[in-house]
């Protein structure tokens, strides 16, 4: 491919690793808390998310795991009242910081929405509505970006003869890649993933897991998810939170099977939640 | 559960049967008005549509009298009503709806704002008379100022007395309440999900409203501005209060010129005792109403035109 690709995003700075490992960290948090105008949503939240993996957050509904994937990339700054302090950086930047520019920040910091939001246009537009926000592509360039998207996303092959065709003519589980396609067109170095399944039916939910694995090798993934089988399933690495806090979180295997918390025990088990 | 007493199977038929009729008759009362109304006026004016009634002017004798300058001072008007009207009204609609934070003040705004759509429209005719014709008394008795030449389509006089720009601004001010608030509801029909959408993949809020929220808007935005327009046609009130001429021998050349417009035409001379002056009036009538189904026509076809730009 001879265009100037905004898919391969290079490591801006030499970023810290894992403890004990040659992983880069992609998104850290320290200390990080989360308000709703006086009610505490996330209290001191210090995780490491590593770059190229699946990072899954599970835990009860109202724990704040949404709160805290919406903070990655300042969507809660729609939000009337919503505040956070503490340390949350990407690939070593402040994102918090008033200076940060959102509009880039989230080109670099792609989401895919619970319920799947295709706009109400056809599915070309849909996926190059984020680099028309961005860049000038040629057309020619355009629809190689389109493509690649869609192919990334696993939709090519259904959808390349319709590609002008309105994207709400899609089934479900094609809408939720169609927004998956959408998000990475952009050219994000993480996608993060509000219950992305949650809306779809048993075969899609397994075509959109797969894809996520897929997608992995290219992209920092989080992926808040109810469901823990799921989690289990796609994730490299898992976090447990409960009522606001981060209880605990690794590998995801060892989560599972060997959680160091009561817990995190009680919850991966079914005891609650 | 045996001993709760069952409502009778015939007694609810019936009351069903009974509310049907109910409403099948205000329909029909409905229809039956109008297509009296429509009758009547037909019989009365039908016979004296012709091409020469479209394009004579008005006239003393009613056999030669036509509705040129009112038919085309009513286009006139109405153009520069929706210049005006659509791009002030749908401007104020976004930033109510995508910009303006919620709070008391925008929310006093809006619930004025549909007020003001319900203020009678001889009231708007007022303000336009201080406004527009006169500058709030502005160089009263004075000579006008005068802007460009009178050859050129944009001359001004200031103030701008009555002429056709006058009555266009004051139709506008009539309808402005109207755009607001269908553009608002417009706007507010497309899903929130959209809007967060966008702004993940990076949209600007301007972004955001240019390339997804207002193109999703616009057919519901535009059947309310043509239904906005149909209104802005059919008044007569405010330019009565205007001062507009109830003889007018010419069509408007420029912004400047006077002008009449349909329903002021109709109603002039429809007071009038003679009856072949009651039968021009009715023939009018149906002109009016022709422009206002074309109107509405051009509504629903815009509206199906751009709910389906997709395959």
């Amino acid at each position: 491919m001879t265009m100037m690709s905004p898919m391969q995003t290079n490591p801006t700075t030499a970023a810290a690793t894992m403890p004990g490992t040659a992983e880069p960290i992609s998104i850290r948090a320290a200390g990080f808390d989360g308000f709703y105008g006086s009610f505490q949503a996330l209290k001191g939240i210090s995780l490491d998310i590593p770059r190229n993996q699946v990072t899954a957050f599970i835990g009860p509904s109202g724990c704040g795991k949404s709160t805290f994937l919406r903070w990655m990339n300042r969507m809660n700054d729609t939000i009337a009242g919503a505040r956070a302090s503490g340390t949350l950086t990407l690939d070593g930047e402040d994102i918090l910081a008033r200076s940060v520019d959102v509009v880039d920040l989230r080109r670099r910091v792609g989401m895919v929405f619970q319920r799947p939001n295709p706009f109400p246009k056809s599915i070309f537009d849909n996926v190059a509505f984020g680099p028309r926000l961005h860049w000038r592509h040629s057309r020619a360039d355009l629809e190689d970006l389109v493509e690649q998207s869609l192919r990334s996303a696993a939709l090519w092959n259904e959808v390349k003869d319709r590609l002008h065709a309105s994207a709400l003519g899609l089934s479900g589980g094609q809408q939720q890649r169609l927004c998956i396609a959408r998000a990475i067109a952009g050219g994000p170095e993480v996608l993060l993933m509000d219950e992305p399944c949650s809306a779809l039916d048993p075969k899609s939910t397994a075509s959109v897991e797969e894809l996520i694995r897929e997608l992995r090798t290219a992209y920092t993934i989080v992926i808040v998810t109810h469901n823990m089988q799921q989690a289990s399933r796609i994730s490299d690495r898992t976090a447990f939170f409960f009522e606001g806090s981060l209880i605990e979180a690794g590998q995801t295997e060892t989560l599972f099977t060997n959680p160091k918390s009561k817990q995190t025990e009680d919850y991966v088990t079914g005891r609650f939640g | 559960m045996t001993d709760v007493p069952h409502v009778p199977v015939a007694r609810r038929l019936l009351a069903n049967r009974l509310f049907l009729a109910t409403c099948v008759f205000c329909t029909g009362l409905a229809v039956c008005v109008l297509a009296v109304l429509i009758v009547s006026i037909m019989i009365d004016g039908v016979h004296r549509l012709s091409p020469d009634f479209i394009a004579n002017f008005a006239s003393r004798k009613p056999d030669q009298a036509g509705i040129r300058a009112p038919l085309v001072g009513s286009i006139w008007v109405c153009t520069i009503c929706a210049l005006t009207a659509l791009p002030v009204g749908v401007g104020t609609a976004i930033f109510l709806e995508e910009f303006a934070k919620r709070g008391r003040l925008t929310e006093f705004i809006r619930i004025n704002i549909s007020n003001l759509s319900g203020v009678p429209s001889i009231v708007y005719g007022i303000i336009g008379l201080t406004a527009f014709s006169r500058f709030f008394g502005w160089r009263a008795g004075a000579e006008p100022i005068e802007l460009g030449s009178p050859d050129s389509l944009l001359y001004l006089r200031l103030p701008f007395g009555s002429s056709v720009l006058a009555g266009g601004l004051t139709l506008a001010l009539v309808v402005l309440p109207i755009v607001i608030v269908a553009s608002q509801e417009a706007i507010r029909a497309v899903p929130n999900s959209l809007r967060q959408g966008a702004l993940a993949l990076g949209s600007t809020r301007w972004q955001m409203v240019s390339r997804l929220t207002l193109p999703a808007s616009l057919p519901m935005v535009m059947t309310g501005a043509i239904l906005a327009m149909s209104r802005a046609i059919g008044e007569a009130a405010p330019i009565l209060v205007l001062g507009a001429p109830l003889m007018v021998l010419e069509t408007p050349a420029n912004l400047m010129s006077e002008f009449t417009v349909l329903p002021m035409q109709i109603f002039n001379w429809a007071e009038r005792s003679k009856a072949s002056f009651q039968e021009i009036a009715a023939a009018a009538i149906i002109v009016q109403l022709a422009v206002l189904m074309s109107f509405n026509a051009l509504a629903i076809l815009v509206r199906q035109r751009l709910q389906t730009p997709l395959q």
